[in-house]
């Protein structure tokens, strides 16, 4: 592949940070590519691949129903576009929602991703921490995991691989096209998991054309 | 990545839990601004009840800021303003799933430590409350928990930044309905900003070293602030925003995110007006989607706003030091 067309879902929460880790990798792997902020449908069917990037699941969710924009990308990952989703974003993509101390929430999402997902498992934003942690990318990888009230991974179905876990809590996971996170590589030096993103957007790439 | 400019290097608030496999390491500064830039592009509202949190929330507000009073009225009733009973802080914390704030005045230390013994996820040390201490303000690095700063110039933020505030908002000036202060403290901070850019980018760093005095900053957060071209921290308005349209206007500034206080919980929309500023916030870009935002309000229910150059109480004067 020559030349890719990442996009950053770009409603809410640290898109910014999104766009430079992709941009940084895109330089590292020394490919050729684009890294455009999504907060309409206007390219959607130009991406080869899009981040939801953290932020606040409900906020973001709200916000991407507008002109059926959630709607829209759903169609597009079902039929084999890479995403990854982090934090607010694994929210989003999953099938199950529950709140740690409010139980299940009725908060919108896309319905994609077969796992349980607990919100704010690990706690308020005090409880907010950083830690070592050992990640399959396909070979094990230790990087530094960031989490800000974190959810974490309750249950996963059949067709969905663990790739880390943090005292036994599933907290990074992929299924197909789809990858996923608890925490935020974006506020670390390491850009490991986008690189691993974008070996996910070239396979794609080359099995389509 | 995150700026971490400014930051100390193994300061109180960072507590490590020993585990048999890795640390756990809890308050440091890529969390405590990390929290803060999961907000960016989102509207934090003021709230006083339950009631209105959930408003907040089911608008799409990314947090809601827990007060006893809403700005407006600390202006009317008078007195001394203080943080929010617990017992409200915490019924909001047990109902919404978002983020929640809560204020203490500036310098209580100890209105700072309950509020963080009730785990709220972020401080907002403002100028809303009565100061407590007119020479200090909090020495943040002491606390696990988050702050948020106001500010009006540039100087101002970086004297925060360096006591420890993850998290800045122009300081406006609150309980007025009236944008005009917001703006003249975001245009004050960019001026400022684009100097020092100017300044680096001449090569004479040595002139840094008279602004770093001037601004009663160390030369280190002047220069790493020079050569960011921004804030290091998440930056959002405040003070005055009451329409979708004075929310994207701040956006279209510069600025990462908006708090709004009376503007909503004031009008007698607050419901349209609540989704209203969060859909202007987020799409602030789009003349369509503001102008579609503003539509859902009705400018008959703004609260009636105040002429700032005729206010007895200027909130915004408080804490600059």
């Amino acid at each position: 592949m020559n030349y890719f067309n990442v996009g950053v879902l770009s409603i809410q929460g640290d898109i910014a940070e999104n766009v430079s880790a992709v941009q940084k990798s895109i330089k590292k792997l020394n490919y050729r590519g684009i890294v455009n902020e999504i907060n309409n449908d206007k390219h959607i069917s130009k991406l080869d691949g899009l981040i939801i990037p953290g932020g606040e699941s409900t906020t973001i969710a709200k916000l991407s129903m507008i002109d059926k924009l959630l709607k829209k990308l759903q169609n597009k990952i079902n039929d084999g576009m890479p995403i990854f989703g982090i934090c607010a974003g694994l929210i989003l993509l999953s099938k199950y929602i529950n709140d740690k101390k409010i139980g299940p929430t009725n908060q919108l999402h896309m319905d994609l991703l077969d796992i349980e997902v607990e919100r704010n498992y690990f706690g308020r934003q005090k409880d907010s921490f950083e830690s070592y942690i050992e990640i399959l990318l396909p070979k094990m990888i230790k990087t530094k995991g960031i989490f800000i009230r974190s959810p974490r991974i309750k249950k996963v179905g059949n067709g969905v691989q663990i790739l880390s876990k943090l005292n036994n809590n599933i907290i990074a996971v992929r299924q197909n096209n789809i990858l996923a996170t608890s925490f935020h590589p974006e506020l670390t030096h390491d850009t490991i998991l986008y690189e691993y993103f974008i070996s996910m957007i070239q396979q794609h790439h080359d099995q389509t054309h | 990545m995150i700026s971490l400019c400014g930051d100390i290097n193994n300061h109180k608030g960072v507590i490590t839990r020993k585990t048999n496999l890795d640390d756990v390491v809890c308050g440091t500064t890529t969390l405590k601004r990390g929290f803060a830039h999961m907000l960016k592009n989102g509207v934090v509202m003021d709230v006083t009840s339950v009631e209105q949190a959930h408003i907040a929330e089911d608008a799409g507000a990314v947090a809601v800021m827990v007060l006893d009073k809403l700005p407006s009225d600390v202006r009317k009733v008078g007195g001394v303003a203080r943080t929010a009973s617990i017992k409200i802080i915490s019924d909001i914390m047990n109902t919404v799933t978002i983020p929640v704030m809560a204020k203490c005045r500036i310098g209580h230390v100890y209105e700072a430590h309950v509020l963080e013994k009730t785990n709220v996820d972020m401080i907002d040390e403002s100028e809303v409350l009565t100061p407590a201490d007119e020479t200090h303000h909090i020495w943040k690095w002491n606390f696990t928990a988050p702050f948020v700063n106001g500010c009006r110039s540039l100087a101002e933020a970086l004297r925060r930044i360096e006591e420890g505030a993850s998290m800045i908002r122009t300081k406006g000036e609150p309980g007025t309905g009236n944008v005009v202060e917001a703006v003249r403290h975001i245009n004050k901070v960019n001026y400022e900003l684009a100097m020092l850019k100017s300044i680096i980018n001449s090569g004479n760093e040595h002139i840094l070293i008279n602004l770093a005095r001037d601004f009663q900053v160390s030369y280190n957060v002047l220069e790493k602030t020079a050569q960011l071209g921004r804030l290091p921290v998440v930056n959002f308005a405040a003070g005055g925003i009451s329409t979708p349209a004075d929310a994207a206007y701040l956006m279209s500034l510069g600025c990462d995110g908006i708090f709004v206080g009376s503007g909503i919980f004031k009008s007698s929309d607050a419901k349209e007006r609540a989704y209203a500023t969060v859909l202007a916030t987020t799409f602030w870009n789009n003349f369509d989607k503001v102008q579609e935002a503003q539509n859902l309000i009705d400018e008959k229910e703004s609260m009636l706003g105040l002429d700032t150059k005729e206010l007895e109480l200027q909130m915004q004067k408080r804490g600059s030091n």
